[in-house]
């Protein structure tokens, strides 16, 4: 079931600072600093609670070093494995670069508010992502791919600085067997490759989609993400249909640690999908 | 003086010198009894077993920038108002662990349980932190996550709360609508007069706690004459006819603020208080409903056993906003217009009510005197 951006859980959850063991299953690399590394629940199967919603994150904790807030990558429909997709930039990320298939680590959650599929059944659906932004997306992909006949006309825009740095590739093939377009595109030229040359932004223009009505699903570098809604904007895309997955320092996932504000938002409770009607105000100041 | 049949909503007399026997029965049910010292030159909370150890006869002078205590003979107990402490201290504790790992041939193992404490009964809270405790129930607790800690202290907390009968420069609780008369919250309200205490029953903890002590139902009279205390407190902080020499009574004009502040988030006064705030986050300490926190990871040498310890933390540091990418606010201003914005504005959107009750901590407790209303005066006057 995919919980809607505006259903929260209803009932307290006490379990909140609850830190279950997962162990490593496997680990993929895929580009040169980023892993993708599949999770299995260490004390049993599935477990009450556990199941995730397209776009919400896990704590993940590493005792001795602390935790990091990492999106799923992984499919929804499966929670008894689930995946990170994970670059390697602070401490926690570098340590969970040295472990190994069956080391075990700590996970809170899922937390956070998932991308609003369910409110878009019937719509077309349009994703675009740079960079590492396609992780949390992933699962989204996965969902329309497992009920293609719930969506209309589904088309991804994804970049990455060099052909090198594109996550997921051996999947796109079957991403566009089962029908969604997949326009893909690097900052730099880059031997072998033939695709197009630019930003992700510069890709909106060519998606085939019914903008006016689309849910747009945005998750990369903040400037990107601004440049991407403008020209959706072009496309007479709704700012209540745009919907950005935004990053801060997520600490405790919950609500209740006051560090992932932006302006009225408490990013891990109320993102970090959040609709862009809310977040404009506040997207283009700096500091806040 | 005799002892009758109490039930809630009574208001009952008991001499001054039967404080004491509250303050034993509240032990003798099993709590950690708490209330206002003298440490450090500030009246602060501390375990307290004797009322001796209240601040008897001692009065608060406050101002921006600016605490004292002065000694009277007056005999009074309660005729100081707020220290540095709240109730935030005991329920959401500066430093707490939340969760242990110790590894084990099976890999790590978790436990995120909370510990058990002993409850707290806090003597001589006043409105102001009673609204502030109201506040914090709904960010620990009325969301979709609960902090089971808080729930369980929350759950044990008993209150004998004071009602004010003065107020110092900094208070503008009136403004906030969270003083200076406490309404709700408490198990027990009393008010201090001149030679005795009017206790108001508020629930059955209240009851119970009032069981061995001598006291006598209050006539309508002395209900009246306890009632008035609160009433001309309030009356002399609306207008200017302080009974002391109170310089400048503060007042936060509540109308439009939500909008007026983040309207202006560009406005110059944020760099203007900028060039006076030191950053040192004392505002955020103090507040009684700051809530922000982060939390240390600590290991033994072996880095075979790790706890989790949750820490107070403040907006005005550059960690509470790091990112790998950076600090997002990189500069004291928009520091100082998060912790604004936050407490006025935004904790509406947030948890659907204001986050300041104009207890006046933020503007006592400032190194340098930066008075938050007069920083929302200064707004409101060049607003766009």
């Amino acid at each position: 079931m995919i919980v809607s951006a505006d259903a929260r859980p209803a009932l307290p959850q006490p379990g909140g600072w609850r830190c279950e063991a997962a162990r490593i299953e496997q680990i993929r690399q895929e580009t040169s600093d980023v892993s993708t590394y599949e999770f299995a629940w260490r004390d049993g199967a599935k477990e009450e609670g556990r199941s995730f919603a397209p776009g919400q994150f896990h704590m993940v904790y590493l005792p001795g070093y602390g935790e990091a807030a990492l999106s799923i990558s992984s499919n929804p429909a499966k929670s008894e494995t689930f995946a990170h997709t994970v670059r390697r930039l602070g401490n926690v990320t570098h340590a969970l670069a040295r472990l190994s298939v069956g080391d075990s680590v700590g996970i809170r959650g899922p937390f956070g508010t998932p991308w609003p599929l369910d409110r878009f059944a019937g719509h077309d659906i349009v994703i675009a992502s740079g960079g590492l932004g396609l992780a949390p997306l992933r699962p989204v992909i996965y969902e329309l791919v497992s009920n293609r006949d719930r969506y209309g006309r589904v088309a991804i825009a994804y970049g990455a600085r060099t052909p090198n740095d594109l996550l997921f590739a051996d999947e796109f093939q079957s991403w566009r067997d089962n029908d969604l377009e997949v326009a893909v595109t690097v900052d730099m030229d880059a031997l072998g490759w033939d695709g197009p040359v630019g930003v992700v932004p510069g890709l909106i223009d060519t998606l085939d989609a019914d903008f006016e009505t689309a849910a747009v699903f945005i998750c990369g570098p903040e400037i990107m993400m601004r440049y991407t809604v403008q020209e959706a904007f072009q496309r007479s895309a709704k700012s209540q249909n745009i919907f950005l997955a935004m990053e801060r320092n997520m600490s405790c996932g919950m609500g209740l640690c006051g560090r992932c504000q932006i302006g009225p938002v408490l990013l891990c409770r109320d993102g970090p999908v959040v609709c862009y009607e809310t977040i404009a105000p506040f997207l283009n100041l700096e500091d806040l | 003086m005799v002892s009758q049949e109490l039930t809630t909503g009574d208001f009952v007399r008991i001499d001054k010198a039967s404080l004491q026997s509250i303050v034993s029965r509240l032990v003798e049910l099993g709590y950690r009894v708490v209330g206002p010292t003298i440490v450090d030159g500030a009246v602060a909370f501390a375990e307290l077993s004797d009322v001796q150890q209240l601040p008897i006869g001692v009065v608060d002078e406050q101002e921006a920038g600016h605490y004292r205590l002065r000694h009277t003979d007056s005999g009074s107990f309660f005729d100081y108002v707020v220290g540095p402490h709240s109730l935030k201290n005991y329920l959401f504790p500066a430093c707490q662990a939340v969760c242990s790992a110790v590894r084990s041939d099976d890999g790590w193992n978790f436990d995120a349980s909370p510990l058990a404490a002993q409850p707290i009964a806090a003597i001589g809270v006043r409105a102001c932190d009673l609204r502030a405790l109201a506040i914090q129930d709904r960010v620990f607790l009325g969301g979709s996550f609960v902090d089971a800690a808080y729930q369980t202290r929350r759950k044990g907390l008993f209150l004998l709360a004071v009602n004010c009968r003065r107020a110092t420069a900094t208070c503008f609780c009136h403004s906030m609508a969270a003083g200076p008369a406490v309404v709700e919250g408490a198990d027990l309200v009393l008010t201090e007069m001149d030679d005795h205490f009017v206790l108001r029953v508020d629930t059955a903890k209240g009851c119970e706690a009032l069981a061995t002590t001598l006291h006598r139902h209050c006539s309508k009279d002395e209900i009246a004459a306890a009632q008035a205390v609160s009433e001309s407190l309030e009356e002399s902080m609306r207008v200017d006819s302080g009974k002391e020499p109170i310089k400048q009574r503060r007042h936060l004009e509540t109308e439009g603020l939500h909008d007026l502040l983040l309207a202006n988030l560009t406005h110059p006064e944020w760099d203007a208080v900028a060039e006076r705030c030191l950053a040192c986050g004392n505002c955020t300490m103090v507040c009684p409903t700051c809530f922000c926190s982060s939390v240390d990871e600590i290991s033994d040498l072996t880095g075979d056993d790790a706890h989790r310890e949750r820490r107070w933390d403040s907006c005005f540091t550059g960690e509470h906003s790091r990112m790998h990418s950076g600090t997002v606010r990189a500069t004291t201003a928009a520091r100082y217009r998060q912790w604004l914005t936050h407490k006025l504005a935004t904790w509406i959107d947030q948890f659907g009510e204001v986050g300041c009750v104009g207890c006046g901590r933020c503007i006592t407790w400032c190194p340098v005197g930066i008075d938050l209303t007069a920083e929302v005066a200064a707004i409101r006057e060049g607003a766009s």
